[in-house]
Parts: C-alpha cells; structure tokens; sequence
C-alpha cells in the first residue's frame, strides 16, 4: 500500500461532478452542524437517554453512503445520526425523534439510537453492540435469496469486532457467500477502553477477516477519495462476486462515547483531541480539498456551512413545535397484525393491560 | 381423517407452506442433509432443494439473526432450534431485534419470521437442556408463543405462525413428537389466540399448554374413574396472543381451577392465567386457584427424578382432590 497515494485518482473519484463533490461537503457539514445542535439541546435537556455523537467520523457514512444504489442498504449501530441523514432522512424528522416528538422518523418510539428508514433501504440505528451484525448478514441474504443483485454496508465500531455475534457473522458471510460488507468505523475507543486495551490484533482489525477467508482492507478516514476508493472496491465484489469483504476506517470521535461519558478527556489527552481537530478533521480537509482543487471557494463553503446551520437551527425549532406522542401511541406498532386490525390481530388478546 | 405424529403433523404444515410461498425458507442446524436431529424437516431437502431448507453452522445468534434481517427484506424463515435451550445465546437477536424493532421503528419493519423446536424437559439432559421459556417470550411484547400439545394443533398452529407478519415462536415437546392423533386429509389451519376445551367436565377446569395438556387429560381419566370427578381440560394452545374468554368461561361453569404447567413457578404462565382468572372469575370461584408447576430447581438429570420434578399425573390428581374437596 502506497501511502501517499492520491485516491482522487482512483475511476470512482476522477468520475465525480464537481457538484457531486461539494454535495459530499454539504452532506458532512449538515451531519456536524445537526449534532452540534442536538448536543446544545441536550445539555439544556431538551431530550433524554444517550447521545452518542458522530462529530469528527464523517466522511466515513458519507463517503461510502455516496456509493449504495437502488439495491445497496444501509444497517448501523447506535452512532446513527450520521448514516441516517447521510442515506437522505430530513434533520426534522432526526431532530424531533431525539426530543421524543410524534413527529419524528420513529414517532419518539426508538430515540437517537434507533432511527430507521426502511425506504431508504436505512435498516437502523441498533442499540446493542454488534447487534446489527448478523441482521446486516440477513438483509444480504435476502437479497440473494430474492436474486438481486446489491449489497448491505452494515457498520460497526472498534469495540464490536470482540462480540461473538460479529464473528458469527463472518463466518454465516463467507459459509453463504453474502454480498455484506462490515465497515469497521475504528475510532480508536471501545467507550473508555482504548484498542490496545481491548482489542487482540496483529496488525489491525480487520485482519480478523482472514481467519475467515473474507478479504479485508485498511482506510484512513480523513480521506473521503481513499473511503470512496476502497469501499467502491468491496460494493463490486459484493455485487460481481456475491462475498463479503471488510473494510476498517480509521477515524476519530471529538466527543465521549455518549454526551454522558464523564471521563472523555480522561482516557486520553486534550492534545490528541486537538490534534485530530488541528490536522485530521475530514471536513475541513475535504474542504480545503475542494478549494485546492479549485472546485469552490472560502465563501461557498462558508454558505454552505451557514445554510446546514440554519438548517439545524430550523430542525430544533421543528422539533420544539411538535408534539409529542399521545398516550394511545405506547400500545400502537407493536404486533403488525394488530395494528393492521387483520383477522389474527382481532383474534385473543395481544395486551395486558387491565 | 388420518392418524399420524405430531413430528409428521409438523413436516406436513413445513412442506406445505413451503410449497404455498415461495419466500418461505427452512433453516436450522443439521435441518437439511442430517434430516433434521429430531427429523421433523425428514425429506425436506429432498423435496424442495438447498435453496429453501439450509443447514447452519452451530451458531445460534448468528444465524437467528440473519433470519431476522432476511425477514425484514420479506423472506419468511422458519428458523429451527435443536433445542429451545439453545435460544439463550441468541436472546439479543430474539428479543431486542426481533421483538422491538417494529416499535422502535415506529411500525415501518415488521418481522415475519418463525422460530421453532422443542422446549421440555423430562428427556434427562440436564438443567442446559431442559428449559422452557414460553413465559420469558411471553412477557416480551411484540412477540407470539404457541405450544401445541397434539398433531392437529401441532400442524394447524405451524401454519398460521409461517402466514404471521409477527414473529412466531413455536414451541414443540420431544416427548411429544412420537405421539400421535387424527388430523384431517384437506388443508386447515388454526388461528393463534383461540384456546381448545380438550375434554369437556362440570367439576373442575384443568388449565394448560403444551404437554401439561396431555397430562391433565390422562389425570382426568383417573379423576373420573376413581374419583367421580368430572374435569374439564382447556388447552390454551397459544400463550400470546391469549384467549382469556375460553378460559374464563371454563372457570365460570366449573367454580374451580387447576393451573398445570411445565414452567418453574415463580412468574410461569400459569402465574398470568391465575391473575386472569383472579381479576375477572373471582366470584365463581369455590376454592383458592390452584397451580401445579415443575418443581422449583433446575431440571435433575437423575430419570427417575426427573420424573417427579415435572408434573405428572399422579401429581395432578392429587392436587385436583385438594382443589375439589
């Protein structure tokens, strides 16, 4: 692997519009402008539970978001936010599900960690860590077993590769040749324990997958062309050979584990936190990118940051204004049968409540 | 009408709806080539090939949850269990994916999967081996439970569990498989939530699910014979969605229940039942309700033991003489 490489070069990225290319940097700014909003929110307590914030990943759900087509789908952890707004949900519907509001993309039902957009091929946004593995196993498999061809990009973190059910997954993967692709989003921290702490490797995570005859590749994540490059190479293998692959992106988190991590600066310094902002930030570089490569301006993106400002700004409001669920909601979409009042929901009783 | 086995009642509603849909796949541990460990998918393989019955590694939470994300898709998967056991290490997918993704979704997936095989103990393989969790998946709402106690039950359950659009778990009684009853030559199915009166009686209402219902019904025999006690015997067939009405209106003729259940006592589904019948029969009730459960411990291995820990119907007699004296 050649380290300097320039992925702009790869045919996925010399293919890019330059509108293509700026939309890549509205995408990220409007994923750190919502959260940077959410989190105000839930410090003044507007919203309860967790907030496990995507600030400085980025590039990761964008970059390789760009790629799904019509048949590709989409299934994450509980960091959702960023894959959920990156696959095309509205900053309102995300907003107002984090304020517990009717309004929102799971009617206050699931809450930041569990968004979901099945028409958007968005399978969630799951609480449980490496929960999504197997799922993300499944939905390729429904795909083959329908005979389409695509793929699913199921996402997890550094601290999931030591669950069983990711292992599980990888062998079910490469047993049934699934079109799935495990996108590693190593950030460095499984919550408080660093990878050193709680990872056994050799020479990175992802070279579990060899044990599994799943071939694995490495990419760093402040690079949206070098994401797009390798991710784009792990969708056609999915697509044109129906086998799995895992990709591991580095990358970093500015905040804690979630906004309720007390002992995010204590588990590793303020220097690194500053480094990563200083030289690492993917959307300042890809930024910076773009002005170089003379594609925009200092003040286009400046409007286009205002504009994801605004647009955050304008989701809280959205949120504040809505309503919350009516009671009547708590016993509503949990049996389809019920709630589609077919003969087997009208038949024995389904609640228990009186 | 014919006489065949439950295990065959079972293999009848599988190949059926797999033929019915062509979305319904089989999959499990040792299902297709090995004919099923307890060969309830005998044939399968051969009748339908490999892309609808599919063998899986041991590894339950992986391949659980792959039917879970398959379903969601719209693929149907009948997924088996060797044992219902065997369900502990895949609980995550079962429960947290399975059981709540439709609500915290806010109703935009449903989950039309099927998970079955059997949930007993009185086979002697120990405590590992001999769970019965019907009252664990019953207190998660968003999931269906049914246990059927006879082959017609066992084959007109299955299929409406495959056509559910919820999940269904469906659990089976090795002791059971090799038993046999009448099931019709033309198609039929049963749907969940109604309960079955077994053996109709005026004096006492033996309540229950799964084998506990045979139990009661060869207790009822003796109860009759011996002891002029005319007892009647509800099978509630499904757990949840429940059919409180059958039940309540058993009791109501009856004045007094018997609750016999394979369940350890401490909040089983017979704990429910008798809130239920507390809560909405207390004034036709003669005697206190009472409940006959397996015996609060682990399931023994030793046989004989084993025996006398779950309900038996020396045990249910006797306990019926008390409730009717």
């Amino acid at each position: 692997m050649n380290a300097t490489k320039d992925y702009a070069e790869a045919p996925i990225n010399q293919q890019l519009s330059a509108e293509e290319k700026i939309s890549f940097l509205r995408e990220m700014m409007r994923i750190r402008r919502f959260e940077q909003a959410s989190l105000k929110q839930y410090q003044q307590g507007k919203m309860g539970g967790f907030l496990h914030l995507y600030i400085g990943q980025e590039s990761v759900a964008v970059g390789t978001v760009s790629l799904a087509g019509d048949n590709d789908h989409i299934i994450t952890a509980y960091r959702d936010h960023g894959h959920a707004l990156a696959v095309g949900m509205s900053m309102n519907e995300c907003m107002a599900e984090l304020y517990g509001k009717a309004t929102g993309c799971s009617k206050g039902k699931g809450g930041s960690m569990h968004f979901f957009a099945p028409d958007k091929r968005y399978w969630g946004g799951h609480g449980i860590v490496a929960g999504q593995t197997p799922l993300g196993a499944g939905l390729a498999y429904g795909l083959k077993y329908q005979g389409i061809t695509g793929s699913c990009l199921c996402y997890l973190g550094d601290g999931a590769i030591n669950q069983g059910a990711y292992h599980e997954s990888l062998n079910l993967a490469a047993l049934f040749d699934l079109p799935v692709i495990y996108v590693i989003e190593n950030n460095g921290y499984s919550m408080g324990t660093s990878q050193q702490r709680s990872s056994a490797f050799k020479s990175c995570l992802a070279e579990r997958a060899d044990g599994y005859n799943i071939v694995w590749d490495q990419a760093n994540g402040e690079d949206l062309y070098e994401v797009r490059a390798k991710a784009q190479v792990a969708i056609e293998r999915a697509h044109e050979e129906s086998r799995p692959s895992v990709l591991e992106i580095d990358t970093y988190r500015y905040y804690g584990h979630s906004v309720a991590d007390a002992n995010s600066k204590k588990y590793r310094s303020p220097e690194e936190i500053d480094r990563y902002k200083q030289h690492h930030d993917p959307v300042n570089l890809w930024q910076q990118r773009l002005i170089d490569e003379g594609v925009i301006d200092t003040d286009k993106a400046k409007e286009i940051d205002l504009a994801a400002k605004e647009e955050a700004k304008a989701s809280v409001q959205f949120a504040e204004d809505s309503a919350f669920p009516e009671p009547e909601a708590i016993l509503e979409d949990v049996y389809y049968e019920v709630d589609t009042d077919s003969e087997a929901g009208q038949t024995g009783r389904h609640f228990f409540n009186d | 009408m014919r006489t065949i086995t439950y295990r065959q009642a079972l293999n009848e509603a599988l190949a059926e709806e797999l033929t019915r849909d062509e979305n319904v796949v089989i999959m499990g541990e040792e299902v297709a080539e090995y004919n099923g460990a307890y060969k309830v998918t005998e044939g399968l393989l051969d009748r339908f090939g490999p892309k609808r019955v599919v063998d899986t590694p041991i590894s339950e939470a992986g391949f659980i949850g792959m039917g879970i994300g398959a379903s969601m898709l719209g693929v149907r998967p009948v997924m088996e269990l060797m044992f219902w056991s065997f369900a502990y290490v895949a609980f995550d997918q079962m429960i947290n994916n399975a059981g709540c993704v439709r609500y915290m979704s806010g109703g935009l997936i449903h989950c039309p999967i099927v998970v079955r095989g059997p949930a007993n103990g009185g086979t002697n393989v120990g405590a590992t081996h001999s769970h019965t969790p019907e009252n664990f998946i019953a207190n998660t709402p968003g999931l269906k439970v049914v246990c059927p106690a006879t082959p017609y039950d066992a084959k007109g359950l299955m299929k409406t569990a495959i056509r559910d659009n919820d999940p269904v778990y469906v659990m089976e009684n090795t002791l059971l498989y090799g038993e046999s009853g009448d099931v019709p030559d033309e198609e039929y199915t049963i749907p969940l939530g109604v309960a079955d009166v077994k053996r109709e009686g005026s004096d006492l209402s033996i309540i229950g699910h799964g084998r506990a219902v045979i139990t009661a019904l060869q207790a009822a025999e003796v109860l009759e014979k011996e002891h002029q006690l005319s007892v009647e015997v509800v099978d509630l067939r499904s757990v949840r969605p429940l059919d409180e009405e059958t039940i309540l209106s058993s009791v109501r003729k009856t004045n007094r229940a018997l609750l016999v259940d394979e369940n350890k006592p401490f909040c089983a589904v017979s704990s429910h039942i008798a809130a239920v019948i507390q809560e909405k029969a207390f004034d036709y009730l003669d005697a206190p309700i009472a409940r006959l459960n397996a015996l609060d411990a682990p399931a023994i291995y030793s046989p004989p033991l084993e025996k006398i820990q779950l309900p038996n119907v020396d045990a249910v007699v006797k306990k019926a003489l008390h409730v009717c004296s």
